[in-house]
């Protein structure tokens, strides 16, 4: 193995072109990345500047074109086989015919958990996210904050160690999305996993990571790789902190040097 | 609350466009049957007015277009005044063409869903089987059952299964095209989701695709339950029509027995919407059974 057994994520020289019908679109050139084991890494950069894309290459939803990556160690793909991650999208994606429970037992389901072992687990994942109570409620009766906490819970309720989130609060308002952040450390307190997180929110960013990740278009690729010097502990006032604002001002460079900003 | 509401929206509407329409057609077998009486007196050499004329077309026995309390009078007594194993019950005949109905449907949209799932899953099907299903129904129905009929009776089958089977060549295409858009309908998000399980292609299909075909499906019922009917119906044309709704259309015709011919459509009608009123009721309790939005 290349890599130290803590890394989780391990790019190296990561490329990926799309062939379209307009010509080939350099979505990564040469991402060089490690994330090790309980790393809060969120992506920032503007859009088009590849940060689904490289989640999706994580994810083997999308393959590398070029270089080379490892998840846990392994291919993408096998990876994948291990169950090793869970992906929450930017929509909650949650089957309308399935109740929140229902929802969330599909991945038990199809890993072959055993019932009760399924409703353990159903139990604790709701409670993680707040939503004890709705397990049997359907999507549409909850708002769109709770759809979005229930796919996390579908995200958490089997062993994967690493958690990929892509703009999983975009879509929701100010408070809702503090709120959420808030609930989101704790969690990642709680259950120890490594998250890659998808945001175009500098306060966001800097409010949850251990390393934030900045990334620019044309072609996309890391053109700054920050890491907190923030505590683990983090309440939501410490955004007005100095040395809060100090790493979101770097953010800020990071993303201005790579001239991604036109206007 | 609800009663009024029900009436004023529903039934009132109906009613409406079911008055005017017995309007219409009382006037129209007034001027159609009215030839016949005239041309009756002008033989008879008597002259005849139009108010004695009036009654007259009301109770001809062949009439051009029976007036509708004839055909009611015709439904009524077919139905309820002869033995249902009587060769002159309507709901003997009725019950003959619904059978047919009914096991063709059944083998269409089997036949259908298997195809659908074919298409879905397999390229090569995709690109080979479609185009022959689409080229399937350009044949007129009318040209192929007769030759389905007379193949099968070669081969010694005859009976309910070869007018079952035209109900199965009708019924099985809306089923097809509504099930392959059906299976293909999840989202490309839905689909990365199973996908990020490393979920089988069977996992995927009965806990994604299947779930979300389910409007589709019953979509396509309706349309292949009515259109079962009418193979059924075509098919017995030429059966020799020995029983069905079909037969005795033809026998009708033959004959000139017009009210006997406008209470067979009239039952075949409402046989068609009974069964679309089943299905859709099939349709919402399924869907509500899967929690959908009401
Ligand atoms: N399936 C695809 N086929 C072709 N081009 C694609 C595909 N997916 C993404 N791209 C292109 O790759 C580039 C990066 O896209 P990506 O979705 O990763 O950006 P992003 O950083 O997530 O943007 P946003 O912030 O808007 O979500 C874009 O130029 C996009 O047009
Ligand atoms: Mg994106």
């Amino acid at each position: 193995m290349t890599t130290t057994p803590a890394s989780v994520v391990s790019a190296r020289d990561l490329g990926l072109t799309f062939q379209t019908n307009d010509g080939p679109v350099n979505a990564l050139t040469g991402v060089n990345l490690d994330v090790r084991k309980g790393d809060f890494v969120s992506f920032i950069g503007p859009s088009g500047c590849g940060k689904t894309t490289f989640l999706r290459v994580i994810a083997d939803l999308e393959q590398a074109t070029a270089g080379s990556i490892t998840v846990n160690g392994v291919t993408p793909h096998e990876a994948r086989q291990n169950r090793s991650y869970g992906y929450v999208f930017q929509a909650a994606a949650l089957y309308p015919w399935r109740t929140i429970e229902k929802n969330i037992a599909l991945p038990l389901e199809i890993m072959g958990y055993s019932a009760a072992e399924q409703k353990e687990r159903i139990d604790r994942t709701l409670d993680l996210v707040n939503l004890t109570g709705f397990g049997k409620k359907f999507p549409w009766q909850l708002s769109g904050g709770m759809q979005q906490r229930a796919s996390i819970a579908r995200a958490l309720a089997f062993d994967a160690d690493l958690l990929l989130m892509d703009e999983p609060f975009g879509a929701l308002d100010e408070i809702v999305r503090d709120h959420l952040n808030e609930q989101l450390l704790k969690l990642w307190e709680r259950t120890n996993k490594t998250i890659c997180f998808v945001t175009h929110s500098i306060p966001e960013a800097v409010y949850l990571s251990t390393k934030i990740v900045v990334m620019s278009p044309r072609p996309g690729r890391v053109t700054d790789v920050i890491e907190s010097t923030l505590p683990r502990e983090r309440p939501l006032d410490i955004r007005e902190t100095p040395e809060f604002l100090e790493i979101a001002s770097r953010v800020r460079e990071g993303l201005r040097a790579g001239h991604s900003y036109d206007e | 609350m609800e009663k009024p509401g029900f009436f004023k929206d529903r039934i009132m509407p109906v009613a409406v466009i079911v008055a005017a329409l017995v309007v219409i057609w009382y006037i129209a077998a007034v001027f159609l049957n009215a030839p016949f009486e005239r041309d009756t007196a002008a033989r008879a050499g008597t002259p005849i007015t139009f108010s004695e004329i009036l009654p007259k077309t009301m109770f001809q026995e062949r009439p051009v277009l029976p007036a509708p309390h004839q055909v009611i009078a015709e439904i009524w007594d077919t139905t309820f005044n002869k033995a249902v194993t009587s060769k002159r019950s309507l709901v003997y005949h009725a019950w003959i063409t619904l059978s047919a109905t009914l096991v063709g449907f059944g083998i269409g949209t089997v036949l259908g869903i298997l195809l659908a799932i074919g298409i879905v899953h397999n390229r090569a099907m995709d690109r080979s089987l479609m185009p022959w299903v689409i080229a399937s129904q350009t044949i007129p129905i009318l040209a192929i059952a007769p030759m389905i009929i007379v193949v099968l009776n070669a081969v010694g089958i005859s009976g309910l299964l070869p007018k079952a089977l035209i109900s199965t060549y009708l019924s099985f295409f809306p089923i097809v095209v509504g099930m392959v858009k059906g299976l293909r309908s999840p989202e490309t998000i839905q689909l990365d989701l199973m996908h990020t399980y490393y979920a089988s292609a069977s996992q995927t299909f009965w806990k994604l695709r299947w779930p979300s075909s389910m409007p589709y499906l019953f979509t396509s019922l309706k349309v292949a339950i009515a259109i079962s009917l009418v193979g059924a119906i075509v098919g017995e044309l030429p059966t020799g029509a020995v029983a069905g709704l079909g037969a005795r259309l033809l026998a009708g015709s033959y004959y000139g027995q017009t009210v006997q011919i406008w209470s067979a459509l009239f039952m075949a009608a409402a046989l068609a919407a009974t069964l679309v009123i089943i299905v859709g009721l099939a349709h919402t309790a399924v869907l509500k059974r899967m929690g959908m939005k009401p």
